[in-house]
Formats: C-alpha cells, structure tokens, sequence
C-alpha cells in the first residue's frame, strides 16, 4: 500500500527461500499427478469423440434400440441389451434414451450425444459426469466394476425441465 | 523539468484537491466522487444478491424448498449474475479509481468520460437483471448455447463490458499521466502493482467476453444458425474464468491493504510478492479449460497443459502469497513487541480490527477451502468425480464469497471514514461481522462440497424427489449444513449493509483522524510501517510462525488431494 523503498530488488531471506523451494515441487508433484494417472490409472477421461448431427445421432439410436430392445420400462423408454462394443445413448429436453442393460466387468463403448440442447450426462451413485453436447459423439469406454440399477441424471442445466431429465443403467451380475 | 502535456492535461488547474489528513494522501474530488458511485452501486447489486442467495439455499435445504422450479432457475440466474459480476465488478472499479488516483497522489483523468462508463454499465445491469426477472432469459450465468435468451440479454452483458472496458483503460491512463506528472517516484506501490495486474487479467477477459456474447446476441437476433456449443463453451469459460482471476489479483490486493492499514506490515519482499503477481499475468487465464475437462473434442494434452496452468504456475503464485501475507503481518507484529515464541504475534493479533478479523478469516477460507478444493476438481481425472456436482459452487463460494467478498467488505469499513468522511456507526458490528460472515460460508461451502462429493448435481432444483433411490440419504444432512450456513451468511451480509448503510446516511460527517477503527491509538500506516526493516532487524524477526502454518497447510492440501485420487480409483472403469 506505500510507496516501496527506492531499491526493492533485495535477495529472500531464508524462510522464504524454503517456502518457494517447497511450493515449487509441490507445483512439480500436481502436474506429474496427471500424466503418471494416464498411464498407470484405470480412470482417466475419454478423448474420443466424432462430428454428428442430431439428425444423424438420433438415427443411429433408434436403429441400435430396433436391433437390441428387450422390454420397456414404466416410463415406456425401451431396455435395451446389446453385447459388449458400441452402444449408444442421446438426451433431450427431458429423457436419456434408450436404457441401457449391461453385464459388470465387460467393456462398451458410449456413444453420448444431445438432439437439443447442451445435457450432462452423470451416472449415479457412481458419480462420474460426461458432457453431452449437440453434434458431438463422445465415446466413453466404460467397464461396471458393480451391478445393480444406476441413475443418469442430468447435470446441465437445461431449461424448466431439467430436474426431472432422469436416465436409467442397470448393470447385471 | 517540464512535464510532458497529454491532450486531456488542460484541466489539471481545475482538478480540486483536498488532503486526507489520516494518510497525508491527495484526494481529487471528481475521483472521490466515482469511488462512491461504484462503490454504492456494488453495495446495492450485494444487497439484491443477497435475497436471492438467501432465497436459492432455502429451495436447496431440501426440509424447506421454498421456491418453485421456475423461480428457482430464473433467481440463480439473477444471482449469479448481480453477485459474480455486479457486485465484484462494481466494487473493482471502485478500487481501481482509488488505487490510480488517491494511492498515487495523483488526478483523475476524463472524469466525464468515467462516469459515462458508470451510467453504461448501470444500464447493462439493470437490463440484464430486468430481462432475467421477466422471465426472458432463463438461461443461468453461462448462458449455453443453443439455450437461447432474449437479445436484450446479452446486449445488457455487452454494454456492462464495455462500460467495464472504459474503466480499464481510464486506470492505465491515470496510472500514466501520475508517472508522466510526476505525483510519484520510483516503483507502484505493490497494491496498486496488485490491481494493476488485475487490470491487465481484466482486459483480456473482457475481449473474450465480447468474442462470446457478441456473436451470441447476432445469433439470439437469428442473424446467424448455428452457434458451436463446444466453441461457445471455450470462449465463455476465457471469458468466466479468468474474471475469477480478476477477483483473485484484486482480493490479493486487497489483503495486502488490510495487512498495512490494520497491523502496519510490509511485504518483506517485494520481489517475491511481485513476482508471484507476474506468474498470474503470464499463467492464470489457462484455467479456463478447468470447465471444459470431461467435453468431448480435446485432448489430453490439450486438457492438461491448460488446467494445470503450464505447470501450476499460477498456484505457485497464489502460495507465494500464501505465505508472504501473514509473514508481513508476523513480521510487523513481531517489531511492535509480540516476538515471543511461534505464535504470540497470533495471540496478541488485533482481532478486535474488523479488517484484521476480515483479512485472517477471508485468507483461510479462501487457501483452506476455496483453494485446495479448486486445484483439486480441477485435476483433469478427478474432474470425472466432480464436474458440475456441489463441489464446484462448493468451492467458488470459498473463494469469490469467504474470500473476496468477505476481503472487500473489510476494506469497506475503511473507505466509509476515508472517502466517503463519515464516522463508522455500529463498530461493534462491524467487529463481530467478519466472523459471523465467515463462519456461516464456511458451512455453505463445506456443506456444498459434502454434498457434491455425494453426486448431487449443482442448478438442480430437486434430487431427492425425482429418484430417492439415486442419492444417499446423507445429503439431506449435507444440504442441511448448507442452509442453515447460508442463513447465518445471511446475517452476516446483512450486518454488514445496515453498518454500511448506517454510516453512509446517518454517520456523523467528519474527517478521519485515524486510520485503524477500534484497536490501537496509533496510526500503524504511519507510525510502524514507514521505518525499513534494518538487516539485524530482518534477523531478529524471521517468519517463523507463519512457515509453520503453511506447512500444516501443505500437509492439508496434500491429504485432501490424494484422497481425491483414491475416491476416483473406486468408481468404474473408464477411458
């Protein structure tokens, strides 16, 4: 808040030193954290994703539910079972479409993408959020470590409507 | 030596002085007039926000769900809105007048032309906040595309940034037409240095801001189709972000400030202090990609080159200062007696100085819980557990409301008696307040990040009632803690605007004759900090307490990160 003396340019003491020398590494560390996950973790964020149109997504959607419905539920969205491989899931204002029934410890690849409006595509209680925006497929390759019924709510906001945007995975054994 | 004559110099024989006789400062009385205008205007958006922060927590403790779903989309919009950018933004210019006029002895320039940015941003505020209120833009603070709101929406956002823009650019001429005149010598005092950077973070964001919203009101005008939501989301999040960073360098500022006005410290190293301020011009406007870390279409790379701010450089600048502001005020206190053992300085600490109390309280929670939360959710994998849950309104509540808020309603109570000349009413509430404020958005925060860590969304009205069975019943006790902090939040704020408020109308009119408010005879601006430390002094009076508190602090910091990690190892398996 005052005026610095004259010569300000004065060498730290050696507190201060320490401090610099001990938030530099832990700088080091964070940045590390990220590329040693990458390699060595089994969570890390997916980088695949594809130009699409809402057009040409919802199409693909509804072929992949003609070829794979096993039911519908009360809300009168198809189940749908494929095998392991490339599923595919959309949201709108307000519904995750189709659900999804996975078997625990195969792999599959999420297609997750919007019609409308932007949508977060969060699966609970896993807890791990994706976010679904129109003209983009993003492919999650996802392995269930667990079964039982999972919930997909929205976490975007988007519009009036938004809370009530609840998806469903079930996961079997 | 002549002075080098600016177009606008002309006028300088009509700039009317009067001398602060706390701070022997000069004081132009066209810039004292603009450092009330802003500040009110920043007091009266606090005071809008507030009600509906209040009315927002209350439809999120789920016991009481006060608003209905409509209400409660188009109230976050206002919130976000009149307290992320009115409030602070208003306040910041207010201080930017302040620190390139007052603090530099000098004049201000165009003062026509700085209240016609005033009279533009008030009516990007009002517009923004009238089209929000009348249902026509129920879009939130982000304002995604393709969710479309009326255009007079973003045209109120525009003229508000341009209006900020002009702000900008009349503090750098201040700045050099003092230089030019002479008014000071030698370096920026590093508070002014504080806002200067501030400044230059708010010239780029403010760019970005137009490259958002202009596109985006020719697109709400059907001027153009198709407006890439990938794309807006980047440019919006240069735009959001780093208008954070603006509110950090400013606070930063700002604590420095209150470390001088309450204990009389000095930075004891302004190289150091400079250099972490630096960092933040060259590094932190990357840490918009931490909102853009879980979106389809970039990289890993790209991700992590950006969130970690090149190496977390910018964090290394904020633990810089971290460190060097309570080391200045251990060091004061050391010299004015306090030295014995670690921590006696802490002891015999003003408490009682409602800076002090905002200074201590607003650094806590902002390193404690805004900071080490924020570097954390902001890893790119363990953003995959955090995005757009609680945990992020979590932490900015931390960081912008317990620090900067809490920081700049510290500095408030100082301006009431140097700027605005009246007597400071309700002392004894302007003591206990910082605390009260404080405590309850700790527990809006905590409560907040609890909850998030649960899974529960953010800007979701309802989660519990939709599918009980998609969330642990412990929420409700975390959303609970929420309330009930954001209830005393409420008192706080709201004891803060009655002696605000109080002061500015009923405050008895006279000229300060002291600087601190209710500790102290002296004048610890004068009577401690003007004398350099000598060398045997630097000696004698090393910061030793303040290394042991960033320790603990480090260990926190260390211990809530790589939790962090475990939680995600736990969930499924992703790539």
């Amino acid at each position: 808040m005052l005026q610095p003396q004259k010569i300000w340019w004065k060498p730290l003491g050696r507190l201060e030193k320490n401090w610099l020398l001990i938030a530099f590494v832990w700088s080091i560390v964070l940045t590390a954290m990220m590329p040693l996950w990458f390699f060595i973790g089994r969570q890390n964020v997916p980088a695949t994703s594809f130009r699409t149109t809402p057009e040409e997504f919802k199409e693909t959607v509804e072929a992949f539910v003609a070829k794979y419905q096993v039911g519908t539920d009360e809300n009168n969205v198809p189940i749908v079972a494929p095998p392991p491989g490339d599923v595919y899931i959309y949201g709108r204002q307000w519904q995750w479409y189709p659900v999804l029934k996975l078997k625990k410890g195969e792999t599959y690849r999420v297609h997750v993408s919007s019609l409308d409006v932007q949508h977060g595509f969060s699966l609970q209680p896993v807890n791990l959020t994706f976010m679904a925006l129109p003209n983009y497929d993003y492919v999650i390759t996802l392995t269930p470590t667990t079964s039982g019924e999972f919930t997909v709510v929205c976490n975007e906001y988007c519009l009036i409507g938004h809370h009530t945007m609840i998806g469903k995975i079930i996961i079997e054994e | 030596m002549t002075v080098t004559t600016f177009p606008w110099s002309k006028d300088r024989s009509t700039t009317e002085y009067r001398t602060c006789p706390v701070t022997t400062l000069k004081v132009d009385l066209a810039a004292e007039k603009l450092i009330i205008a802003n500040a009110v205007a920043a007091v009266v958006f606090l005071l809008i926000g507030g009600i509906f922060a209040l009315l927002l927590a209350l439809t999120r403790w789920q016991a009481i769900h006060l608003l209905n779903p409509v209400w409660f989309y188009r109230v976050l919009t206002a919130h976000g809105f009149d307290m992320l950018v009115l409030w602070i933004v208003f306040f910041e210019c207010a201080g930017l007048y302040f620190a390139s006029t007052v603090m530099l002895n000098a004049r201000q320039v165009a003062p026509k032309l700085a209240w016609s940015a005033f009279v533009l941003m008030v009516i990007g505020a009002v517009m923004v906040n009238v089209i929000v209120l009348m249902g026509k833009a129920d879009v939130l603070f982000t304002a995604y595309v393709p969710l479309k709101a009326h255009p007079l929406f973003y045209l109120g956002v525009i003229l508000f940034a341009v209006g900020a823009l002009m702000v900008i650019g009349i503090f750098f001429t201040n700045i050099v037409v003092a230089k030019r005149e002479k008014r000071y010598e030698g370096s920026l005092p590093l508070a002014v240095f504080g806002l200067v950077t501030a400044a230059i973070l708010a010239t780029y964001t403010l760019l970005a801001g137009a490259a958002t919203f202009v596109p985006a009101f020719l697109w709400s005008l059907g001027l153009f189709e198709n407006y890439d939501p990938g794309i807006y989301r980047n440019l919006f999040w240069a735009f959001g972000h780093p208008a954070q960073q603006i509110n950090l360098a400013a606070m930063v500022s700002i604590w420095y400030m209150l470390a001088t006005i309450t204990v009389g410290a000095t930075p004891i190293n302004e190289k150091l202090s400079r250099f972490a301020f630096v960092l933040y011009i060259f590094f932190i406007n990357l840490g918009s990609a931490h909102h853009l870390l879980v979106d389809p279409g970039l990289s890993f790379a790209w991700k992590v080159s950006n969130t970690s701010y090149a190496m977390y450089l910018a964090v290394l600048g904020s633990l810089i200062h971290a460190f060097s502001i309570p080391a200045a005020v251990e060091v004061a206190l050391r010299r004015q007696g306090h030295k014995r053992g670690l921590l006696e300085w802490l002891r015999k600490a003003p408490w009682g100085e409602p800076g002090f109390a905002a200074l201590v309280v607003s650094m806590f929670l902002f390193g404690w819980i805004g900071g080490v939360t924020g570097v954390t959710i902001g890893t790119e994998q363990i953003n995959m557990v955090a995005h757009n849950t609680m945990r992020i309104p979590g932490h900015f509540h931390a960081t912008v409301v317990a620090g900067t808020t809490l920081a700049f309603m510290g500095l408030t109570y100082y301006v009431i008696p140097l700027i605005f000349r009246r007597e400071l009413v309700l002392k004894s509430w302007a003591k206990w307040q910082p605390y009260i404020f404080g405590f309850g958005m700790a527990l809006v925060s905590i409560g907040m990040i609890v909850s998030g860590i649960q899974g529960i969304p953010r800007r979701h009205w309802d989660i519990t009632f939709v599918n009980p069975t998609a969330v642990p019943g412990t929420v409700n006790l975390s959303l609970a803690v929420m309330g009930v902090g954001a209830l005393i939040a409420v008192v706080g704020g709201a004891m803060f605007l009655i002696v605000v408020l109080a002061s500015v109308f009923l405050g008895q009119k006279r000229e300060a004759n002291r600087l601190t408010l209710l500790s102290g005879d002296e004048n610890p601006l004068i009577e401690h900090a003007v004398k350099p430390l000598t060398p045997s002094e630097e000696h004698r009076f090393q910061p030793k307490g303040t290394f042991v508190i960033v320790l603990a602090f480090l260990m926190f910091f260390a211990v809530y990160y790589f939790s962090n990690w475990w939680l995600l190892g736990r969930t499924w398996i992703v790539r």
